[in-house]
């Protein structure tokens, strides 16, 4: 199994081969279309991240000792943002998903979106994300 | 469509900012209505403040303290003339629009009682909506709203309808930052008084574009941000009628606002000193009063006709875009363009046209009941003024139709 520092590598790796923006972010867009639909039950208001200027849904799902990721969001940007985060915390330990840092969102030149000025809250995604492996970790114990 | 009279290119020097790139694009920055930009004489006063007299003002016998204490008031007087007011101490510094909306809610807190009735418009931004519900819960007081239709303008006949003996103050702002409405504040006013209500008006967004006249409006409060209207952030004015400014208690206690303290009772300092406890924005101030200069000497008749002219030539050119809607069509309208395009997020947008280096706003622009009402999780705003350009309205619309083809 792909550990969380492997599959961020690998994204690195990806968008590595962009010249520049138009190209990372239409591939964005592209995982934007392509994330999974969440289950309809599960997009709720006490599933919406606050702090985005777009709506984000997410809904945490523990299988084993594994934390798996569904989520959607109105806009397709953030949708492609999220698609990137669920790859790299979806099936991951909660340990591990708590443990893990977001460094390679600056390396595949998306900076602009960590700073907390940014409406799109991806500082608040991982955040919630955290939360969730958080909770799940201490219902493992 | 006329010609405008200003040199245009020439202004443009005078704003170092638009000379910038963002993202490897020149900046085609049109989220004025958020703030405006800053020209170099106004900047240069902000450094020889700093540079020359920099010190407190009122209470130095010292000659920097005389310096910045004159150029200060010199500053109000400005304002004063500016907006026509009868008093100079009807003008109270404060540190923006917001503030001195606070500063009158909470001064009527001693004023309202229960059941009384305040009124405010459905196109306010949340800074003049929040500060009264939170009077009216410290005083029971009820909140009615004026409704707006599809255009974004008011209905002014519900207005009359809501407007009883009960209603004790009516607040609206006279530009709707979110869609540019200009409401028809002078019949707001009047039909207010006859009721014997006090009128506050939010002028942050008519104030960089319309030379408001206190005395002929009649107006009991008008507040504005000196950051709308070239000038630095931190700083604003309201003005007060006199009577009303002598009924309201002090907002906040401190120095400068007092006349006389002993432990058993202080007496306030008369006005405008009343209201300006603590040591203000000093060089603030004095650039609000330069950005004042800057701004009249330009000329408020030929910024309106040259940004009336910016508005509708971006009308007509965004609407030859499939798809995009525009919100907020009434008759009266400043040079903000909020819009839509139909089954793409207005984050999304936004998001694009910020690499292409052009700024706008997205979202709710602080007025979610706006939104609320049409239905919509916010807008894509482009707010254009005197020192932008038909070819930077090019580039947006180049910008949202190359958005278009990435996001569709």
């Amino acid at each position: 199994m792909m550990t969380i520092k492997d599959i961020q590598a690998e994204i690195v790796d990806e968008f590595s081969m962009f010249d520049d923006w138009m190209q990372r972010y239409e591939y964005m867009i592209d995982l934007g279309k392509s994330l999974p639909l969440i289950d309809a039950q599960y997009k709720t208001d006490d599933n919406i991240i606050k702090g985005c200027q777009s709506k984000v849904w997410v809904h945490a799902e523990l299988t084993g000792d594994k934390l798996s990721f569904t989520a959607d969001s109105d806009a397709i940007i953030t949708k492609g943002i999220i698609a990137i985060l669920i790859r790299v915390f979806s099936d991951q330990h909660p340990k591990d998903i708590i443990a893990a840092d977001t460094n390679f969102i600056d390396e595949i030149g998306l900076k602009e979106h960590l700073s907390p000025t940014r409406a799109n809250g991806l500082v608040s995604m991982v955040k919630q994300l955290k939360l969730y492996a958080i909770a799940y970790q201490t219902q493992l114990k | 469509m006329e010609k405008t009279t200003l040199d245009i290119q020439k202004i443009r020097k005078d704003f170092p900012i638009l000379s910038r790139t963002v993202n490897g694009q020149p900046l085609v920055y049109l989220d004025n209505a958020a703030t405006s930009q800053t020209p170099k004489q106004v900047i240069d006063v902000i450094v020889d403040y700093y540079s020359g007299y920099n010190a407190n003002i009122h209470r130095g016998v010292h000659t920097l303290s005389q310096e910045a204490t004159d150029k200060y008031e010199g500053a109000r007087l400005k304002i004063q003339q500016h907006f026509n007011a009868k008093l100079s101490h009807e003008i109270i510094f404060t540190a923006g629009t917001t503030h001195g909306i606070n500063l009158v809610a909470n001064g009527f807190s001693s004023l309202l009682k229960k059941g009384d009735e305040i009124i405010v418009s459905a196109l306010e931004h949340h800074s003049n909506i929040v500060p009264w519900q939170m009077l009216c819960e410290r005083t029971g007081a009820i909140l009615k709203v004026i409704p707006m239709n599809l255009e974004g303008a008011l209905e002014m006949s519900e207005y009359h309808h809501l407007l009883s003996d009960k209603t004790k103050l009516v607040f609206c702002n006279h530009v709707s930052n979110a869609l540019g409405t200009v409401n028809p504040i002078k019949e707001i006013i009047s039909a207010a008084h006859k009721v014997g209500a006090a009128v506050l008006i939010d002028g942050a967004q008519a104030a960089p574009h319309i030379k408001a006249d206190v005395q002929a409006l009649d107006v009991d409060f008008y507040v504005v941000s000196a950051h709308k209207m070239c000038g630095p952030t931190g700083v604003g004015m309201l003005y007060g009628k006199e009577e009303w400014l002598q009924k309201l208690p002090p907002y906040q206690g401190g120095g400068e606002m007092i006349a006389e303290v002993t432990f058993a009772k202080t007496t306030y300092a008369d006005l405008p000193h009343k209201f300006e406890a603590g040591t203000p924005n000093i060089c603030g101030g004095i650039a609000f009063g330069a950005a004042l200069d800057y701004m009249n000497q330009l000329g408020f008749e030929a910024i309106a006709a040259y940004e009336n002219e910016l508005l509708e030539y971006a009308t007509e050119q965004l609407l030859t875009i499939d798809d995009l809607k525009i919100y907020g069509t009434a008759p009266k309208k400043t040079s903000v363009i909020s819009f839509n395009i139909k089954g793409i997020h207005p984050y999304d947008i936004g998001s694009i046209l910020d690499k292409l280096g052009i700024a706008v706003r997205t979202g709710h622009h602080c007025a979610q009941p706006i939104m609320d009402f049409y239905g919509i999780p916010g807008t894509v705003r482009a707010s254009l003024s005197f020192y932008n350009t038909k070819e930077e309205i090019d580039i947006l619309v180049a910008g949202v139709k190359r958005a278009i083809s990435m996001l569709s």
